[in-house]
This record gives structure tokens, sequence and C-alpha cells, in this order.
């Protein structure tokens, strides 16, 4: 069989199980990614940007399922003060979730947003599609055309509190598909929180459009279950003097690509895309970023930390495409392993594409091991081995988190990276 | 407090041989000094002691009181009492001075069978020794050693010293990169800790730093061996005619 055939029989399989939902306002916007879908097909190992992580798990038509996690700590961000939105395996659950009113935010499902928004309109698949040019995303596509629920919020002011999408996974073969759609308007402001690993198979896609001078914070923890897949997409537009920051937690998992796509359109604009990731055995992780710089004077910045042992994989590929024009452009990029150990492995492709003459645009990439010499600082001050190595790899970890704005938010994270670390010791 | 007997050591991944029979005692409240040309195996010494890898000990003994310092791990050192203070102390990015600290601190008093600091008498305490050193509390804040002057990392060498309260200190070319004022700054802090129970191991190029810190006993190290001991004025004495004499005399 040749490849495209190959690709075009996993893509029917795929489809032939799926039926596009009833979305009203969202019909039009379906029916075109399913052609964007048709038109592409899923994707397959010889495509360039699949060189490292295996899609076949992602785009198979059936999903391998997934244990269920018995986590016995307390939920993340339990004691901030949030706006809860639950949902159990893509399904919502209105016991568990608070009331979707906050003041200066509009919020809305997906499933149940009536024809008369129309705020979405502009936005829901339509930053996707811009995301497609020029990698294509075709996981994306397939998730604007078949997505079943997801948030849809409309901040017009500055949000008094982070919204928190809450996503458990309760059963093993939960297979599943939700598309959130964030609108800043000009100087709005808002911090949301994900956390959870969602379903067995998740297929997630955030499309977030940021207006001049608005603020938007992005905080994300996927959960610690050893078995599930995610395949998940951030599309986000910047606008004049916004801001757009965005963090990934992941621990566990056997198969993640996280993709984040975004557009620096209006000047002095700037975007933080950072992630810390701790793999062990059974575990491949896949960052693959692109951020396109459209305008003057902006900046951004990618800062990403594996730490990977018995066996794991991380995989980072970013990309940074500066247009003609966009002079004054800073951008930053660094992406780091920790070893420790001799079977574990770190891929990562760094690109940068520069058609201005006036930026500053740097590119790091290291895979290292635990440092000996401060190994034995640590220790020949009392400090055990197994500790030392715990606070060393938080120290390796530490400037990825560091991107973290709200210092308490970031002081959660790090507790919870620290705890990990010490149950591992056991 | 510090026994060491006929310690051979050498060079874990290759055959070269660096101590060749050390023995040195140091007795309880003492001040002993080591001198000694470059590549003597000065720093090594220091690095067996406090348990580095890559050395492989092929004879010999050294005790901290009873303890067979060779057979532990670092970690089990610094518990028995053994603190080295570094001539180049790490940099540790992302860890806090303050948590680092008070990590080590409860580590030891745990190894020990020792109640652990509560965090309000931990910072009471730390508080107090670091404004005698004077480590502002940025630098208590600070992430380990990040960001700081050579002067401000020996000072927090000696700080650890202080909060871990050893009995065996060995200070590794502690005045290396220091200015005069800092120099007495670390030596003022070292002899504060002074007294009956703690002992104290310098290895130094100069002899000045000895002026500030007066040594009971001062070692002359050459090819791996001790090959002389003296009072205060062996210092002297290599201060003015360098190693040359000594060497040919022994020889």
């Amino acid at each position: 069989m040749s490849a495209v055939a190959e690709t075009m029989n996993v893509t029917d399989e795929r489809l032939a199980g799926l039926t596009l939902p009833a979305g009203g306002w969202s019909d039009a916007a379906r029916k075109d990614a399913l052609s964007r879908v048709q038109m592409m097909g899923l994707p397959s190992r010889r495509d360039e940007y699949w060189k490292y992580t295996r899609p076949d798990t992602l785009t198979q038509a059936v999903a391998v399922p997934a244990a269920l996690f018995h986590n016995d700590e307390a939920a993340l961000f339990d004691d901030i003060e949030r706006l809860k939105i639950v949902f159990i395996d893509g399904v919502f659950d209105a016991d568990a979730s608070d009331d979707l009113s906050l003041e200066g935010v509009s919020i809305e499902r997906l499933a149940t947003a009536d024809a008369d928004i129309h705020w979405a309109r502009d936005v829901y698949g339509v930053l996707e599609t811009n995301g497609q040019k020029p990698v294509e995303r075709p996981l994306a596509a397939l998730n604007t055309a078949f997505a079943t629920d997801g948030v849809l919020i409309h901040v017009t002011g500055a949000a008094s509190k982070p919204i928190n999408m809450i996503y458990l996974h309760n059963s093993e073969t939960s297979d599943v598909m939700l598309h959130n759609v964030i609108k800043l308007d000009a100087g709005a402001s808002l911090t949301v929180l994900e956390t959870g690993p969602a379903a067995a198979r998740i297929n997630m896609v955030t499309e977030v459009e940021v207006a001049d001078t608005a603020a938007f914070h992005h905080i994300r923890a996927q959960g610690r279950d050893h078995e599930r897949r995610a395949a998940t997409h951030i599309f986000a537009r910047l606008g004049t003097e916004s801001v757009f920051k965005s963090f990934t937690l992941t621990a566990n998992g056997v198969m993640t690509r996280n993709e984040c796509v975004l557009e620096l359109t209006g000047n002095d604009a700037k975007a933080t895309v950072g992630g810390a990731c701790i793999g062990d055995g059974d575990f491949h992780h896949d960052d693959t970023v692109f951020i396109t710089h459209d305008a003057e004077n902006c900046e951004s910045r990618q800062v990403f930390k594996k730490v990977l042992r018995n066996g794991a994989t991380g995989v980072f590929q970013g990309k940074i495409l500066v247009k003609a024009g966009a002079q004054k452009t800073d951008g930053y990029q660094i992406s780091q392993s920790l070893l420790l150990d001799g079977d574990s492995q770190f891929l990562a492709k760094p690109e940068l594409e520069i058609y201005a003459d006036d930026v500053i645009c740097s590119h790091g990439s290291t895979s290292g091991a635990i440092d000996e010499t401060a190994l034995f600082y640590l220790q020949s001050r009392g400090i055990s081995k197994p500790v030392a190595t715990d606070l060393l790899t938080l120290s390796f970890l530490a400037e990825a988190v560091d991107e973290i704005e709200d210092e308490t938010l970031r002081e959660q994270i790090n507790e919870r990276m620290a705890s990990w670390l010490e149950r591992r010791r056991g | 407090m510090l026994k060491i007997e006929n310690l051979h050591v050498k060079l874990e991944d290759e055959e070269k041989q660096i101590l060749k029979g050390v023995n040195l005692e140091v007795g309880a409240g003492q001040v002993h000094a080591i001198m000694g040309p470059n590549g003597s195996g000065k720093s090594t010494l220091s690095y067996v002691l406090s348990g580095r890898e890559g050395y492989e000990v092929t004879d010999g003994e050294a005790h901290l009181g009873d303890v067979d310092l060779l057979d532990i791990e670092p970690e089990e050192r610094a518990a028995a009492g053994l603190f080295l203070a570094f001539q180049y102390p790490v940099e540790i990015p992302g860890v806090g001075n303050m948590t680092f600290l008070r990590t080590a601190v409860n580590a030891q008093r745990k190894a020990r069978g020792e109640e652990e600091m509560s965090a309000a008498e931990f910072l009471k305490v730390v508080r107090a020794k670091a404004k005698t050193l004077k480590i502002d509390s940025d630098m208590l804040k600070r992430p380990v050693n990040v960001g700081f002057s050579g002067g401000e990392k020996k000072r927090n060498e000696i700080l650890q010293m202080a909060m871990l309260e050893p009995k065996m200190c060995i200070l590794d070319e502690t005045d290396s990169g220091l200015d005069v004022d800092a120099m007495k700054l670390v030596s003022e802090g070292v002899n504060a800790l002074r007294s009956e129970g703690r002992s104290f191991l310098v290895i130094t190029h100069y002899q000045r730093l000895l002026d500030h810190i007066k040594p009971d006993v001062v070692h002359i190290m050459a090819n791996g061996r001790i090959i002389k001991s003296g009072g205060p004025e062996l210092a002297l004495e290599v201060e003015q005619n360098g190693y040359a004499d000594i060497l040919a005399e022994v020889s």
C-alpha cells in the first residue's frame, strides 16, 4: 500500500466511527474542518513533524484502554479561590462544577451554546485553520469537526479569579474530544487552570484570541495517569501589547503530544510557553511549538525542561518564524533534558526562520546527567544521595517553572513536583 | 579527633598514585595547617576524607573519633561531624539557600537521632549567624551561591559550617580568590567557631591566612606525603624561602 493510501485508510477508519455533532452556530466550521481532515489525512510516521512521535495510537479508530489511576493527593489548586468547571471523561458534571458566572466574563459550554452566540463563531476553528500553515495539524482539525463539548469563555474585563477546568478520568475506554474557545477583549485579563488527564485518550484544542493589551495566563497539569494518551493543541493570536503565558506540567502518561501555535500580530506583544515534565519508563512526551512573529518589537520565550529515566522519551520541536517586517523581535528558545540514566532519550529539533534583519533570536538545546560535583556538595552537607538528586532535579526544572508569574501557583507546582519525587524514593 | 594512618590513594580511572602514605593526627580543639606546592595532594586529601567519588583508597585508614570515615557515604561522614569548606563552592540554581541549609541541618539531626529544627527556630538561628558574617537576607533567599561574589561564596561556606556545627572542619584553600577584607571576615567567622570540641584542618598556599587563623601545627605536604611538621614558624619559613629548602632537606 502506498503511503498516501495508508494514511487515507487510517483517516477513513477514524472518520467512520464519528458523527458530526449538530452544533447550530458551529455547523459551518465543523463541516469545513471535516473537509480539511479529509484533504490532509491524519498524521503518519512519514510526516516530518511526526518523525519522533508515533501518531498511530492517537489516530487509530479505537483508543487503547487506559487503567484508572487512584490518586490519593489533594486536588491541585484545591485551596485557591477559583471557578471550577468539571468534566468526567469529557462529560460535563454540573453538580461538581460551580455556577458558570463570573463578573466580567461570560462562560458557556460548547455543547449547549445556542445559535445567537456570535463571538465564538469568529474564533472557533478560525485560529486552528490559521495554524494549519505552514505545518499541517490534522488532529486539531479533527477536533474542530467532532468536539463534543468544551468551554467558551468571553472576557470583557479583569476576571476576579481563575477559571479551573478539571478533567477527570473515570472510564478505562473513554475517548474524548474537547474544544475550548477563549476570547479576551482589549484590556481584559484571565487566568485559566487546567488539571487532570481527561480520558483514556483525549484530543483537546484550545483557541485563544488575545486582543490588544489583554493578558492571558494559563497553567496546565495533565494528571498522573500512567496509561492515558493525549494530543493537545493551543492556538493563540496576540494583539498589540498583549501578554500570553502558558505553562504545562506533565508527569506520567504513556503518550503526550502538546502543540502550541502562536501568532504575534500586534506590536509589543509578549508570549511565553513553558513546560516541565517528569517521565519514567513507558513515557513519551512531545512538545511541538510554532511561534510566528508578524509585528514589531515582540518578545517570545520557549522554556522546556524534561527529566527522563528508565527508558522515557522526550521530544521537542520548536520553531520561531520571524516574518519580514517583524523588526526588533526578541525570540528565545531553550529545551533541555536531564537524563537520570542511560536508557532514556531526548530528541530535539530547534528551528529558526528569519526574514527580518533587526532581530535577536537565540536557541539552545542540551541533554545532561546530574552534576556530580553539585551532588557531592549536597551530600557533603549531610543530604542523602536520593534527596540530593531530587533537589538537583527540582533545580533543573526551576527555569521552566519560574515562568509562572503568580507566586502562589508557582509554589503549588513546585510543591507538587517535590512530593512526586519524594514518593518515587519510596 | 581526626586520625589518618598510612593513607594511600590513587585515581579511580587511572594508575596514578596521589597520596603515598599520609599520617596525621589532629587533636580536639586544635588547628592544623597543611601547606605544600601545587599537585602535592592537599586537595585530594580533603576530598578523600569527605568521600568524593573518583578516588580509590589502596591502603591505610582514617578515623573521626571512633568512626571509620573511609567506609561510609559522604552524608554519613557529615552527620558524624566532618565538614569540608570547598575551594570552589557549587552554584545550585532553583534551590533557595535557606531551603538548602535547613534540609542539611535537619538531615544531619535526623541521621544522629536528634529532633529536627522547626522552621521558626531555624530562621532565628540562621539570621543571627548570618548577621555576624555580614550575609544579608537577600543572600539567604537567593539560590545557593548563584550570583554570589567569590567572597560571598566563602562566607556562605562559613555560614553552613556555623549552622551544621561540625567537630572537624576542613578548609580547602578558603583564602583563594579573597581580598584582604574578605579574608579577614572569613577568618573571624572561623575563629568564632573555634572551641575545645572542634578541630580544624586548614589547607592553604599562603602564610597570610595563618596570620588570621593561628594554627597549632603546620605540616608541609609534598609528593603525596607529609614531609615536615612544626609550629607556626614553619609557615613563615615557607613564605620567605619557598618550598625548595624544605624539599632539599628531606630528600
